[in-house]
């Protein structure tokens, strides 16, 4: 996609189809002589390993649609026939429900590795918010999907997240009928959910090819964030990274396999498996846990406004963070200041999803109990969330934009192949020209 | 690297901790039975399925509903009465007759009457009561769970049934006892309302169900002695298989999956070892 083409058809069909429809020549450039910098780390793996989660997602997605029933009387009852009655629904099932939370997982890696090498920076900024608007589809698609089960958490998790719309003004009590359709969380609402838990995973796919697009103009960062000089910084993609990346997505099935097959209900709470009853509240209302540091936001704030105010601030802070980080350099290797600033923000958003899983009255430690300060319990998860919470807004909003102007880096190398030789090659240079027809 | 571990490391404790931290109850920490089913290679054992499945039948059944099983279910691949030689469950004569036993609503297709008939294994288990308000009636306001998914539906799984059904002590000297409710150690509530008695209340809390199962209610078909205990292990037994009846298959086939992936992924490690050696990076 970038630079030109260096596809030559070799039989008479390609010739053909090639001037008329160049589609082999694109899949050529996009996916087997796209040149990648050599000195990707397996950070760089989860960009493959998510765009497989989303196709088992939609895979799974399918069929688990020709059997399940949208309709508060038979939703539940309809999973568990998927699961006892349909040959290997048992698997198709909790293939999809843990894939859920594998492909949350995936991108969170994702974008902790961006924060820490900088990829957001120019020029991939709109490669960035492409990004975020797929994290946003991802949560909504989440979210409307555990309600499909119809079972308690499902039921009176969608009462929650649907009633803080209600909170923002004039536009907030609409945009909670429109989610309901009707006056209450029933029915009409478990359709629309479904029906829009149907589309939004083909606009995720839709935002994925942009996000590709957007990827291959200025092509891949790398953990120096040096950009890439000339074609001795780069290896072609296929086979160098098919064959990394498929390694790295054989490690991280393992791990999907062991929650899918031993442990399929760990991720998820037991009350989901009692059917909806609106008369009857569960005793602690939590959502999945990926979005738990959301929820310990949320709860952060006294006031209900406030609280979804920020909630959704924490998400809108991702779009302009490119403009945030006045920093020149990417890669936080050479940022020794910031470097410790990102842990303990990693540290802040682990807290948070902590927190989240907590009641806000806990202690965070057993004793001492009731340790007031002006009136307040300091020991209690609320606190912690509120400090927890501060740090992650102050990370964004101070500490990157001041950081960047007052830190002093380490020397940045020229090029990417300077500092990479962490991994000499075992023949001498030259030698390499394609080692993949070598055998 | 190590820094990477130790974030990697961090990331999966807050995925485990954070749902499992969720739970807060007061109780005493459950009873744990060494139960055959758990592990990655555990099975159900057929004949604490029957006997389980007899406790359900004899006393649970009276007031409990399992709406999502079918007598076939019985018959089935790792079920309490699979016979290998009657792959489809239907034709097992033992699930037929044990269908039969019990008499299912109908309607007659020749008047349209409201029946009674003998059930067959394509029949669902029957409900002890027409709906939800005729149970409640017969059971001082509270409504008997439906115990089709219930060993999935608790924290604690069926080591949280297992302890309930064995934990009907005596009421602790000093706590106010209502007529319709019993005390029980592992149930989640607060007793402090209800306890005149000296320093904290006792952990447990109040259940309306009474103390089901008593010494010898159940008699074995094998020849086990008919505990309390022993009938509690069984009847877990039989809703652990009842909620995830294909837990064997799956465990089974994530075997032969995860071998097969193990495998891939050291070929792909080598190969990738050998498609970068000569490059430097």
């Amino acid at each position: 996609m970038s630079g030109p083409s260096t596809y030559e058809p070799k039989t008479g069909i390609e010739r053909w189809l090639d001037t008329r429809l160049p589609i082999v020549r694109f899949m050529y450039d996009t996916a087997l002589d796209f040149p990648t910098p050599k000195n990707l780390n397996y950070w760089w793996t989860f960009g493959g390993i998510l765009a497989l989660m989303l196709g088992l997602q939609i895979a799974t997605g399918v069929v688990l649609a020709m059997h399940y029933v949208p309709h508060v009387d038979y939703a539940f009852a309809s999973v568990e026939r998927i699961m006892r009655d349909v040959n290997y629904g048992w698997l198709i099932r909790y293939m999809h429900a843990n894939g859920a939370s594998m492909f949350f997982l995936a991108v969170y890696l994702h974008m902790i590795r961006n924060l820490y090498y900088g990829s957001y920076k120019a020029p991939r900024e709109v490669l960035w918010i492409l990004g975020c608007l797929i994290y946003l589809a991802m949560m909504a698609t989440g979210f409307i999907g555990y309600v499909l089960p119809w079972g308690q958490m499902s039921f009176h998790g969608a009462v929650v997240i649907t009633n803080l719309f209600g909170a923002l003004p004039i536009i907030g009590p609409p945009i909670t009928t429109w989610l309901w359709g009707g006056f209450a969380v029933d029915n009409a609402t478990l359709n629309r959910f479904f029906s829009l838990h149907y589309l939004l995973p083909f606009v995720i796919a839709g935002l994925v090819i942009l996000h590709i697009w957007a990827l291959h103009v200025p092509g891949n960062n790398n953990p120096t964030g040096v950009n890439v000089k000339s074609k001795a910084d780069t290896v072609p993609f296929h086979p160098y990274y098919t064959v990394k990346d498929g390694f790295a997505i054989g490690v991280f099935l393992l791990l999907f396999g062991a929650f899918v097959f031993y442990n399929p209900n760990v991720l998820g709470h037991a009350d989901n498996y009692i059917p909806a009853n609106p008369l009857v509240t569960p005793a602690h209302i939590v959502p999945e846990w990926y979005f738990l540091p959301f929820y310990a936001i949320l709860r952060a704030v006294p006031d209900k406004l406030g609280g979804v105010l920020l909630m959704f601030g924490a998400i809108a802070t991702l779009f302009v963070l490119p403009w945030l980080d006045t920093s020149k350099v990417r890669s936080m290797r050479y940022r020794p200041t910031a470097k410790w600033y990102f842990w303990i923000f990693v540290l802040a958003a682990l807290v948070l999803g902590y927190c989240g899983g907590q009641l806000p009255d806990n202690p965070v430690i057993g004793a001492p109990t009731g340790l007031m300060l002006l009136d307040a319990d300091v020991n209690s998860m609320v606190w912690l969330s509120r400090v927890a919470t501060l740090y992650f807004f102050a990370y964004f909003w101070i500490i990157l934009p001041v950081l960047g102007l007052t830190e002093t880096p380490l020397p940045v190398p020229e090029g990417i192949s300077e500092p990479v030789l962490s991994h000499p090659a075992t023949t001498p240079t030259g030698a390499a020209a394609s080692p993949e027809k070598r055998g | 690297m190590l820094r990477k571990a130790i974030a990697l490391a961090a990331l999966g404790i807050a995925l485990v901790a954070g749902p499992a931290a969720a739970n807060t109850g007061e109780g005493y920490e459950l009873r744990h039975p060494k139960w055959t089913f758990t592990g990655p290679f555990g099975k159900f054992d057929p004949a604490q399925l029957q006997r389980g499945y007899k406790v359900y039948r004899e006393v649970c059944a009276a007031c409990h509903a399992m709406d999502l099983m079918y007598f076939r279910n019985l018959g089935q691949s790792s079920g309490p009465f699979y016979d290998a030689e009657y792959k489809n469950p239907n034709d097992n004569p033992y699930v037929k007759s044990l269908a039969k036993d019990i008499q299912v609503p109908d309607i007659d297709s020749e008047t349209g009457d409201v029946i009674q008939r003998p059930a067959t294994p394509a029949d669902r288990f029957p409900k002890p009561f027409p709906n939800e308000a005729a149970a409640r009636a017969s059971n001082g306001g509270a409504a008997p769970p439906d115990l089709s998914v219930i060993a999935k539906a608790r924290e604690g799984g069926p080591d949280y049934i297992y302890s309930i059904l064995t934990g009907y002590l005596a009421p602790p000297a000093g706590l106010t006892m209502t007529p319709t409710q019993h005390y029980n150690a592992y149930m989640a509530g607060d007793l402090a309302p209800y306890w005149k008695g000296q320093g904290h209340a006792p952990k447990g809390g109040f259940i309306a169900m009474p103390a089901p199962l008593a010494d010898g209610k159940v008699t074995f078909d094998d020849g086990k002695p008919s505990t309390v205990a022993q009938q509690a292990e069984d009847v877990t037994a039989f809703l652990a298989w009842a909620a995830e009846p294909k837990q064997t298959e799956r465990k089974q086939f994530g075997l032969g999956a995860m071998i097969y992936l193990l495998i891939f992924t050291v070929i792909l490690y080598f190969s990738y070892r050998r498609v970068w050696r000569n490059v430097a990076h």
